[in-house]
């Protein structure tokens, strides 16, 4: 029997009926019948006070990341909802599902500069998936479905509701709401037929073939259709930054990562395969160097639930639409057994050249400061490459994505579109809570651990055992990279005077070493890892290390620092 | 790439906010929109937008994709003028003492088949539907005289060529795709 309840109520209701367990938030003024109704459903599902709303919405990403369910957070109007623009920004460029509930003045009030009254609909609207304001009590059950519907739907990402605070208090009769056939919205594209038939024949024939795994293989659940593929014919692969952990690192296949920081391997051969296969990746310019000399030899053919990445930067020959768990597996039907081990071996060189000049230098120092690469390489193997790692934003991260090993899908959770620093204190919190049996080691750089910090905060107070590894060097360090490389060493800004970040740690009750040593790390780490719950990990590194090798920008894919000299 | 003027039918839900987000898509490729006009369509509930916009195909393929992806546009697809009927309405203002000054006036407006709406001592409103460049052409001739008070122009309004109904093919099929589910 229905009965009369709160717009607000109704809210709970819905969250509870989408089957929501964790909402990160932040009250105020607008959104405080929300909260009060919160107040009633504590044993439904988790609550998170974080200590910003940015943080609200990267610990909703992080969450949503490790999970693959739809993150959530709920945040008061006016500055309360812009905080949460970086994070819906950053959910939409890296197709994350989440769903942001900001409060808004009374529908009586919208137009009149309110106190704290943003549009905030009209703000987001460019920024995600789609923007609603609920006006009316009735509309709460309506607007939630649809919300979860459209952020996890098709190629998932961020949705805005503006619940304004009159539809919060008036009174409505609950319905659950589900959501019918949308005309105005087509989750994924049909796949045509002929595209497979003409896929299959294009890598039957090749002598060459190279894959380029993305995030979608991750979205779409497609790890095994993915590996079931690349066996049967034989074929290497190469992972976006996003693409980690969607095969094993340790597989044979398996040649690296693609783009301006990534492997050589896998970049030179870009250039050299017959066929190019991208699964579930959009040709970002971080991953194409300059599209002009960008695999122009290789017949491309390219698998994405949105048609609109199809010949957006990188011509395809063949676009194969659809969800790449199905179309990955109509593929492998498809294709004939084949071996290319001679295309395969050919890789090894490359790759010897990268170890000798690169990968044993970073990992395996004999003397000198400690490096980033080392660090990072420890602390895969310390967790036996089963953890998932966090990233912030600059060397860090592109040195963890280098380093980190994978043996386990939705490993890998780093801000790759936006490339928000910042990002991973509150979005490795949101991991803790979307996957609290697994261990989560975020990596952060002395600049991004500042830019959250009072996110300490939130995991004095819920406990999320986040293991936060800070490689500090004393400066911003990409930055600095480029400067030195590409700005005559000038270097503006980027010399950081740090505090002691044991202290502040430490008045949030979380346990911290800090390291300078070479011989001392391998304890630290096993220190760390067997601490329970949170744990701070401060690493002196080496304050001028580059990470290599390198694409300049705009640079040829093919063409890499230092190997190949700047043009 | 050879730049052309492209009409780009746009069919959506009636939902407000959605020009903002069509508007966008033009914007963030620092593309001017020529000329825009909203009506409703010939399916019930659903509006349709006619766009024009300078540029060259490539691009105005990516654009149409980025309208069709935003959440309640049903379809969009775009066409050159050889693929369109298509159509403008043009109103001039003209002063009624210049227009009496001068026959030649009188008979450019007879030429272009222009009728006359309204008419009393101070102006005189002439109407022109037809192609841009007959109103364009009407409007440069109607200049030179020094006569024209107001003039506006309601921008494109076009319908296909094509024989298939691209819309009405894609609502049922997602209709018998409801009802299998149901």
């Amino acid at each position: 029997m229905s009965q009369y309840i709160s717009g607000a109520e109704a809210l709970m209701q819905s969250l509870i009926h989408e089957g929501v367990k964790t909402v990160f938030g932040y009250p105020g003024g607008s959104i405080m019948p929300v909260f009060d109704a919160m107040f009633d459903h504590k044993n439904d599902f988790k609550q998170v006070l974080v200590r910003h709303e940015q943080g609200a919405a990267h610990a909703a990403q992080g969450y949503a990341r490790v999970s693959g369910e739809v993150g959530v957070c709920i945040v008061t109007s006016g500055p309360g909802a812009t905080n949460t623009i970086t994070g819906i920004s950053d959910a939409m460029l890296d197709s994350t599902p989440i769903v942001v509930i900001a409060g808004q003045v009374g529908a009586s009030f919208l137009g009149t500069d309110a106190f704290q009254e943003v549009d905030f609909v009209c703000i987001t609207q460019p920024i995600c998936k789609w923007s609603y304001q609920i006006r009316r009590p009735e509309d709460v059950a309506w607007a939630v479905a649809r919300a979860f519907y459209i952020a996890r739907s098709g190629r998932p990402g961020p949705v805005v509701l503006d619940f304004a605070r009159n539809a919060q208090v008036g009174k409505v009769e609950y319905q659950p709401a589900s959501i019918p056939v949308q005309r105005g919205f087509i989750p994924v594209p049909d796949t045509d037929a002929n595209s497979i038939v003409e896929a299959a024949r294009l890598i039957n024939e090749a002598h060459r073939p190279l894959l380029l795994s993305g995030q979608g293989v991750t979205l779409a659940d497609a790890q095994e259709e993915l590996l079931a593929f690349v066996e049967k014919a034989d074929i290497p692969v190469g992972c976006t930054l996003l693409g980690l952990s969607t095969i094993p690192s340790a597989h044979p296949l398996y040649k690296g990562m693609l783009g301006m920081h990534g492997n050589l391997a896998p970049n030179v051969k870009t250039n050299e395969c017959d066929v190019l296969i991208a699964v579930g990746m959009r040709f970002d310019d971080r991953v194409t160097g300059n599209l002009a000399t960008y695999a122009k030899q290789a017949k491309v053919i390219h698998l994405d639930i949105d048609p609109a990445e199809i010949n957006k930067n990188v011509h395809a020959d063949v676009a194969v639409l659809g969800n790449c768990k199905q179309t990955l597996a109509l593929l492998t039907e498809a294709i004939k057994p084949a071996k290319h081990t001679e295309w395969i071996e050919s890789f090894e060189p490359l790759h010897e050249k990268e170890c000798q000049a690169v990968i044993e230098p970073a990992l395996f120092p004999k003397e000198g400061p400690i490096k980033m690469g080392e660090v990072v390489s420890m602390v895969s193997a310390a967790t036996k490459d089963s953890a998932v790692l966090v990233t912030d934003v600059g060397q860090n991260q592109l040195m963890a994505a280098r380093y980190f090993r994978y043996t386990t899908k939705r490993s890998m959770i780093s801000s790759g579109g936006l490339g928000t620093m910042g990002f991973s204190l509150p979005a490795a919190i949101g991991a803790t809570f979307g996957a609290p049996s697994r261990t989560i080691c975020a990596f952060m750089g002395d600049g991004g651990i500042q830019m959250n910090i009072q996110e300490f905060g939130t995991i004095m107070e819920s406990g999320a055992p986040v293991k936060i590894i800070l490689l500090n060097n004393n400066y911003l360090g990409n930055v600095r990279q480029w400067q030195q490389l590409f700005f005559n060493g000038r270097y503006s800004c980027t010399p950081m005077v740090n505090p002691h970040y044991g202290t502040i740690a430490s008045a949030y009750g979380i346990p911290s070493q800090a390291v300078t040593q070479r011989e001392d790390l391998p304890a630290a780490i096993d220190k760390m890892l067997s601490t329970p719950g949170a744990y701070l990990l401060e690493v002196a590194i080496q304050e001028d290390e580059n990470v290599m090798p390198m694409t300049p920008p705009g640079g040829t894919v093919s063409q890499m620092l230092p190997f190949d000299s700047i043009q | 790439m050879e730049k052309k003027l492209y009409t780009l039918i746009v069919h959506s839900e009636n939902t407000a906010g959605l020009l903002n987000q069509i508007a966008a898509v033009f914007t963030r490729r620092q593309l001017n929109i020529e000329s825009l006009n909203v009506s409703a369509s010939s399916i019930e509930g659903i509006h349709r937008y006619t766009i024009t916009t300078w540029t060259d195909e490539d691009t105005v393929q990516k654009v149409a994709k980025q309208i069709e992806k935003k959440v309640d546009v049903l379809q969009a697809h775009y066409y050159t003028d050889s693929e369109v009927f298509m159509q403008e309405i043009a109103l001039y203002k003209l002063s009624t003492p210049a227009v009496f000054a001068n026959p030649e006036i009188c008979r450019t407006i007879r030429y272009y088949d222009a009728p006359i709406i309204e008419t009393n001592d101070v102006y005189t409103v002439v109407q022109k539907a037809g192609r841009t460049d007959e109103i364009v052409s009407l409007s440069r001739e109607l200049a030179t005289f020094g006569c024209v008070l107001q003039y506006v122009n309601s921008g494109r309004v076009a319908v296909t060529r094509s024989s298939s109904e691209q819309v009405s093919a894609f609502l049922e099929k997602l209709q018998t795709l409801s009802e299998k589910k149901i």
